[in-house]
């Protein structure tokens, strides 16, 4: 049996943080993209876009995120892909995150002043023109503390990959649990991982949120 | 490659999935109950003259609300036996749900109690009626009717979130996916039917909540 000293337990559960970020990153990067789509879809006037678009969220926001992840590990070889837990894991929080991004913007675009909207057409912009211009602009920058709250949800949701084989912090520390049987310690430093990832950005949202409402 | 979907099993597995789901129903109602409870309590506390109690929930809310729920039940399930505190899967489970959500719960109460306006206390105090008798007859329901949709939510998200206590085979709606698709070998469709339910559960309970709510709240909750 291996020896793990307190250090060796740290260092590793720090080398496996890397991919809770990684993957973080990955999906929020992805979740952006998509959800900027599902977004215009939530928006668009044509009605089957905006129901498409409502039905999408609904979906993802009215499901385990748990059952998301088994469907796509388990869906994806079903058509003939082969899938990795770290591709399988990328794809599903892409699709999670896309639903909350685009619900969260949307509530941004509601929140504007129908006056934007006629200032727009006025001006002679096209639609597009409009929501490059205009519209989308100021949804992204009044939503920007929801957005950073919800990262930190996003953080939180990668452990659920664990269960799929991916090894981020929390297989990282089930494996070294089975080798330590010291699971207090083990998931303790797990938590305190997790806290130090997520703290700071609760704090910025709060930050942002208090700049909004002091406007 | 070709596949093709089977749904063969789904007859005999019926009575596995209502019984996974109505433990997920029996969980989440607990929770729910404790939770809100607790909550109140702690927004209450949070609210206190005595900076040490101020201090202490603070660190609570904050610590759960920045870890994830999966970890908390591993450190509740596997981490708490090393104290002396052993606990089967399905306390754990309990225990662990209701300390998440009366984490997010104490803000949402908190934030209901802050909407009430300080003039309904002054003039219920004004009336001669004890701190206690103004805070759950006058500002509390008050408090609730301003945040019920809020917590209606915060019940939902958990409910979804309580599948990962399979991973300490609690045998609820997930747990018995697990089961039947290392039965079945159709763990697509088993997925796929299990989320279906979860869905149907979570509209289900949306609308539960909002009757309920209606029935027994004055006007304004939708």
């Amino acid at each position: 049996m291996i020896e793990f000293t307190f250090w060796d337990i740290v260092r590793n559960l720090l080398f496996a943080t890397r991919w809770t970020v990684a993957l973080s990153l990955a999906a929020f990067v992805g979740g952006t993209i998509v959800g900027v789509v599902i977004l215009i879809l939530r928006i668009s006037t044509h009605d089957w876009a905006r129901r498409f678009g409502k039905g999408y969220i609904a979906l993802f926001q009215g499901t385990p995120l748990l059952m998301q992840l088994f469907l796509i590990f388990f869906g994806m070889p079903m058509l003939g892909f082969r899938i990795e837990p770290w591709t399988a894991a990328v794809l599903c929080l892409t699709f999670y995150a896309s639903a909350y991004l685009a619900e969260i913007w949307r509530s941004g675009v509601e929140a504007l002043p129908a006056g934007q909207w006629d200032a727009g057409r006025s001006l002679g912009l096209h639609r597009v023109q409009e929501l490059r211009l205009i519209i989308l602009p100021q949804a992204f920058s009044i939503t920007r503390a929801p957005i950073v709250g919800f990262l930190v949800q996003l953080i939180k949701a990668t452990a659920l990959t664990s269960i799929i084989g991916f090894d981020e912090l929390l297989r990282t520390s089930n494996a070294i649990n089975n080798a330590t049987f010291e699971p207090f310690k083990v998931y303790g430093l797990v938590a305190v991982i997790f806290f130090v990832l997520c703290f700071p950005l609760t704090q910025y949202a709060r930050m942002l949120e208090a700049r909004q409402t002091a406007h | 490659m070709s596949y093709s979907l089977d749904f063969g099993w789904l007859y005999d597995a019926l009575w596995a999935i209502a019984r996974g789901a109505s433990m997920t129903v029996l969980l989440i109602a607990v929770t729910t109950v404790f939770g809100t409870l607790i909550s109140i309590v702690l927004a209450a506390g949070r609210r206190s003259k005595i900076p040490l109690l101020r201090q202490a929930i603070t660190a609570y809310v904050e610590l759960i609300r920045n870890t994830p729920f999966l970890v908390q039940l591993f450190f509740i399930y596997f981490g708490l036996p090393s104290l002396g505190i052993r606990l089967d899967p399905i306390a754990a489970a309990i225990l662990a749900m209701t300390l998440n959500m009366a984490a997010y719960t104490t803000e949402i109460v908190g934030a209901g109690l802050d909407a009430v306006p300080t003039g309904q206390k002054e003039a219920a105090l004004a009336l001669g009626l004890r701190p206690r008798q103004v805070f759950v007859k006058i500002v509390l329901p008050q408090a609730l009717q301003i945040i019920f949709p809020a917590l209606t939510s915060q019940v939902v998200i958990m409910m979804l979130e309580s599948a990962v206590v399979s991973q300490i085979s609690v045998s609820e709606l997930t747990y018995e996916g697990d089961m039947l698709q290392a039965r079945t070998f159709r763990a697509f469709e088993t997925y796929f039917i299990i989320t279906l339910v979860y869905l149907a559960l979570s509209i289900g309970l949306r609308r539960l909540l909002v009757g309920v709510g209606r029935a027994t709240l004055p006007a304004g909750v939708s």
